[in-house]
C-alpha cells in the first residue's frame, strides 16, 4: 500500500525524522487557516499517489495565507495523471542550501534490503540513475544488522551526502523496520542554511501482509485513499474488500471468477485473446464454498459495465461437485435476495469430479448458464456473449 | 528420481493440530507420504489418529526430529508465527523447510530466508501449494490425484496453474512439481528447481510457469541459455494486469519501477517475461491448454 505524502509525513514525525511543520487541507478556507498556522507564507502541495505532479501544477509556493487559499482552491479537484486531488499538504517553506536523496528499498532480486543515496536529489532520480548512474550509490542492508552508525556513515559516503544527514539515515531505517515498509524515499532531503536537515517530501510502501502487526496502518486504506480510478471502482472495490474477496475492477466489460491468483490472471489474458476486455480480476480461493461464490456474484453483477461473467474454476483440493453445488446455490440465493442473475454466465469446470459437476450445472439448467468443457472455448463464449449481448443492468 | 522430495521423505507438520494442518496431513497420508510427526507444544505427547496412521504431536521440531528422523517440514501456522516455526525447524537442522502459509509479512520472509540460506536449509515458499513426486510423496496442498508419476518436471508461482498443467499433462506424468510461491521474497527460485531437474535423470521435459512481478523468470531465462539442456516449456500469466495493483499474490504487482530501477519504466511485465524466455530457446505458451500442447510436441507423444 502507497501512501499519500501527509501520511508519509505523519510517519517521519513519529520516527523523528525531521520533516518542516505541515498540516492538511481539504478545502481552501482550511488551507488558509492552516498556512495562518504556519505563519502565513506555505509551500501548497497536490496529494495525489503518482509523481510528476510538481510539473503538473500540482505544487505551489503561497508568501500569505491568503495566496495559500488561492492556491488550494486552484489544484483541489484537479487532476493529475488520472488521480484527482481531495486534499493539500501545506508545509512551511524552508531555505534550501543542499538537496540530497534516499531511500530504503525491499530488493526482490536479491532478497533483502537496499540503500540508496545521492547528492543529486531534488531532481528526477530515475534520471539521475539513467544518465550518471555513479551519481547513485546503492549499499545493501543486512536485515539482522540494519543501519547503525557506522553503515549510515558508509551510505552517507558513498552518496556524497554530509555528515549530518546521518542520524536522520538512522531514523530513517527504524521508520522502514518498524513499520513493515517495503520503500521509504525521501527527496529532496535538504540542508537549510541554518544547517538543518530536513525531508522535504517522502514516499512510504507499506507491506500489506504485516498490516496484522500494525492496527494503526488501518487508516491508511480506508474508502475514499484509493488511487481515484474513478468513484465506481473505488465502491466495487471497497465492497469486494468488506466481503473478504480478493479483487481488483478493470475496464473491460466480460466478468471474470475463479479460483487461485495464477489461473484468474491467465484466465483475464485468455478472454483478453478472444477480443474482448476483462472487467475485473475475483480470486475467490480454493474452497469456492456458495457463499463465497454468491458474494463474489454479487460484487462482479453490481459492476454496470459487466456484459457477461466467466467462472472459471479447477477443483484441484475442492472437487468439482463441491463448486458446481455452489454455483448452483450462488444462484438461489442471489435469487431470494431479489438480485437474479440477468447477466449470461459461462462456466467452466475441470479437475476432481468434474462428469459430477458438470451434470449438476446440467440438471439445473439454468436458461443464463452456459457449461463449456475447456477453458480457452469458455473464454471465447463469454468473449461473445460480451461483445454480441446488449448490456442490460 | 525426483528432485527435492521423494519416497525416503519423512515428513514433519508444523501446525498440523489446526484446520488447515489437519485436513492436509490426512491428504498427505492418503496420498502416500511418510508424515512421521506433528509439532504443537500445547499437545506435545499426544497423538493424532488419520486413516492408516497415527501421528505423535511433540513439543518442539528438535524433539520430533530426534524422535522420528524427520526430513522436511512442512509449515501451516498463521502469518504471525511464521518466522519463528521456520527459524525452530532451521535450527533442528531440518534440510527442507516448506511454507504453506499466506500473508507472511516480507520483512520475516527476508530475515527466516537469510537464516536459512546460511545454514544450508532448503526453504520452499511461502504462500506457496508445496511439491508433489507423485507416486513418491507429497509435502504441502497439491492434489495428488489430478496426475500421475512420469518424466515432466514442473516449476511454478501459481497453485492453480500448477494443477491446470498436472491435469492437462496426467497422462503423460510428472516427477516433481514444486509450487514455489507468489510472494515478493521466497527460498526456492525458478532457478534452483530449473538446476535440480536439469541434474535429474528422471526428468526429461521441464515446464516452467510464471506471472507477473519482479524479474525472476528474466534470470530463469538467462539460466537456461546457460544451463539447461533438456527442453523447457512456458507460461507466463498476467499480460492483462494493470499497472501498480497487485493481483491476488502479493508479489504479483507490475509495478512503476523501484526509484533507481529500469528508468521508471513498468517491471514484472509478462511481455517482457515471455520476450526473456522465448530469447532462451523456451517456447511460452499463449494459455494454459496449448502450454500442455507444447509439452507434448516437446516430448514427441502423440496428443
Amino acid at each position: 500500500m502507497d501512501l499519500f505524502e501527509y501520511q508519509a509525513h505523519e510517519l517521519f514525525a513519529r520516527h523523528a525524522v525531521p520533516v518542516p511543520p505541515a498540516r492538511v487541507a481539504d478545502d481552501p478556507a482550511a488551507a488558509r487557516t492552516a498556512a495562518l498556522g504556519l505563519g502565513g507564507a506555505a509551500v501548497v502541495k497536490a496529494q495525489v499517489k503518482t509523481g510528476g505532479r510538481g510539473k503538473a501544477g500540482g505544487v505551489r509556493i503561497a508568501r500569505t495565507a491568503d495566496e495559500a487559499q488561492r492556491h488550494a482552491a486552484a489544484i483541489l479537484g484537479t487532476t493529475i495523471k488520472g488521480h484527482r486531488v481531495h486534499r493539500v499538504l501545506l508545509a512551511r517553506p524552508a531555505d534550501i542550501q543542499a538537496e540530497f536523496y534516499v531511500s530504503y528499498l525491499l530488493d526482490r532480486a536479491n532478497r533483502g534490503f537496499l540503500a540508496m543515496a545521492s547528492a543529486e536529489g531534488g531532481m528526477d532520480i530515475e534520471e539521475v540513475a539513467a544518465t550518471r548512474p555513479h551519481a547513485l550509490a546503492r549499499i545493501p542492508v543486512d536485515a539482522e544488522e540494519g543501519v547503525t552508525e557506522a553503515k549510515a556513515r558508509e551510505i552517507a559516503a558513498a552518496g556524497g551526502l554530509p555528515d549530518a544527514t546521518v542520524p536522520v539515515l538512522m531514523a530513517l531505517w527504524r521508520l522502514f523496520a518498524a513499520e513493515d515498509a517495503l520503500l521509504v524515499e525521501v527527496n529532496p532531503l535538504v540542508r537549510t542554511t541554518g544547517g538543518a536537515i530536513l525531508a522535504l517530501d517522502g514516499k512510504v510502501t507499506l507491506d500489506d501482509n504485516a498490516a496484522f502487526l500494525h492496527p494503526g496502518h488501518a487508516q491508511y486504506a480506508a474508502p475514499g485513499t484509493g488511487t481515484g480510478t474513478g468513484a465506481g471502482a473505488d465502491a466495487l472495490e471497497t465492497a469486494a474488500r468488506a466481503k473478504g474477496l480478493n479483487y481488483v475492477k478493470l475496464d473491460g466489460s466480460v466478468g471474470v471468477i475463479g479460483n487461485g491468483a495464477g489461473l484468474v490472471m491467465s484466465t483475464l489474458d485468455v478472454v483478453a485473446r478472444c477480443g474482448a476486455a476483462p472487467a475485473n480480476f475475483l480470486d475467490i480461493g480454493g474452497g469456492a464454498s456458495a457463499q463465497v461464490m454468491a458474494d463474489g456474484l454479487e460484487i462482479v453483477l453490481g459492476d454496470r459495465d459487466v456484459r457477461s461473467v466467466f467462472v472459471n474454476v479447477f477443483g484441484g483440493i475442492t472437487a468439482c461437485d463441491a463448486v458446481a453445488d455452489g454455483i448452483v446455490r450462488a444462484l438461489e440465493l442471489l435469487k431470494s435476495k431479489g438480485e437474479e442473475v440477468s447477466k449470461p454466465l459461462v462456466v467452466r469446470l475441470d479437475g476432481n469430479n468434474a462428469e459430477a459437476g458438470r451434470a449438476i450445472l446440467d440438471r439445473a439448467a439454468h436458461p443464463l448458464v452456459t457449461r463449456l468443457d475447456t477453458m480457452d472455448g469458455a473464454a471465447a463464449r463469454a468473449a461473445e456473449l460480451a461483445t454480441t449481448v446488449s448490456g442490460g443492468h | 528420481m525426483s528432485i527435492f522430495l521423494n519416497r525416503d521423505s519423512r515428513i514433519l507438520v508444523q501446525g498440523m493440530t489446526g484446520t488447515e494442518g489437519m485436513k492436509h496431513t490426512r491428504r498427505m497420508l492418503a496420498a502416500g507420504a511418510a508424515v512421521v510427526a506433528g509439532v504443537n507444544p500445547r499437545k506435545a505427547g499426544t497423538v493424532v489418529s488419520f486413516p492408516g496412521a497415527e501421528v505423535p504431536v511433540h513439543g518442539g521440531v528438535k524433539e520430533a526430529v530426534a524422535a522420528t528422523g524427520a526430513d522436511v517440514s512442512v509449515v501451516f501456522v498463521p502469518p504471525a508465527f511464521v518466522k519463528d516455526a521456520v527459524e525452530e525447524a532451521v535450527a533442528a537442522g531440518v534440510p527442507l523447510v516448506v511454507v504453506i502459509t499466506e500473508g507472511v509479512p516480507v520483512h520475516d520472509t527476508v530475515a527466516f530466508r537469510a537464516r536459512a540460506e546460511a545454514a544450508g536449509v532448503r526453504i520452499v515458499g511461502p504462500n506457496c501449494p508445496g511439491l508433489i513426486s507423485p507416486g513418491q510423496s507429497n509435502a504441502g496442498i497439491i492434489p495428488a490425484d489430478i496426475t500421475s508419476a512420469g518424466r515432466i518436471g514442473l516449476v511454478s508461482k501459481s497453485g492453480t496453474l500448477t494443477y491446470q498443467l498436472m491435469y492437462e499433462l496426467r497422462d503423460i506424468g510428472f516427477s516433481t512439481a514444486v509450487g514455489i510461491g507468489g510472494d515478493p521474497v521466497i527460498g526456492t527460485t525458478h532457478i534452483d528447481a530449473l538446476a535440480a531437474f536439469e541434474a535429474d535423470p528422471d526428468t526429461d521435459l521441464i515446464v516452467m510457469i510464471g506471472e507477473i512481478g519482479g524479474d525472476a523468470e528474466e534470470r530463469a531465462a538467462a539460466f537456461i541459455a546457460e544451463n539447461v539442456t533438456k527442453p523447457v516449456v512456458g507460461y507466463v500469466a498476467g499480460f492483462t494486469a494493470p499497472e501498480g495493483k497487485t493481483m491476488g499474490h502479493a508479489g504479483a504487482i507490475v509495478s512503476g519501477s523501484p526509484p533507481g530501477f529500469a528508468g521508471g519504466a513498468p517491471t514484472g511485465t509478462a511481455q517482457a517475461k515471455k520476450e526473456a524466455l522465448e530469447a532462451a530457446g523456451v517456447r511460452v505458451g499463449r494459455t494454459p491448454s496449448e502450454t500442455a500442447r507444447l509439452a507434448r510436441e516437446r516430448l514427441a507423444l502423440p496428443r
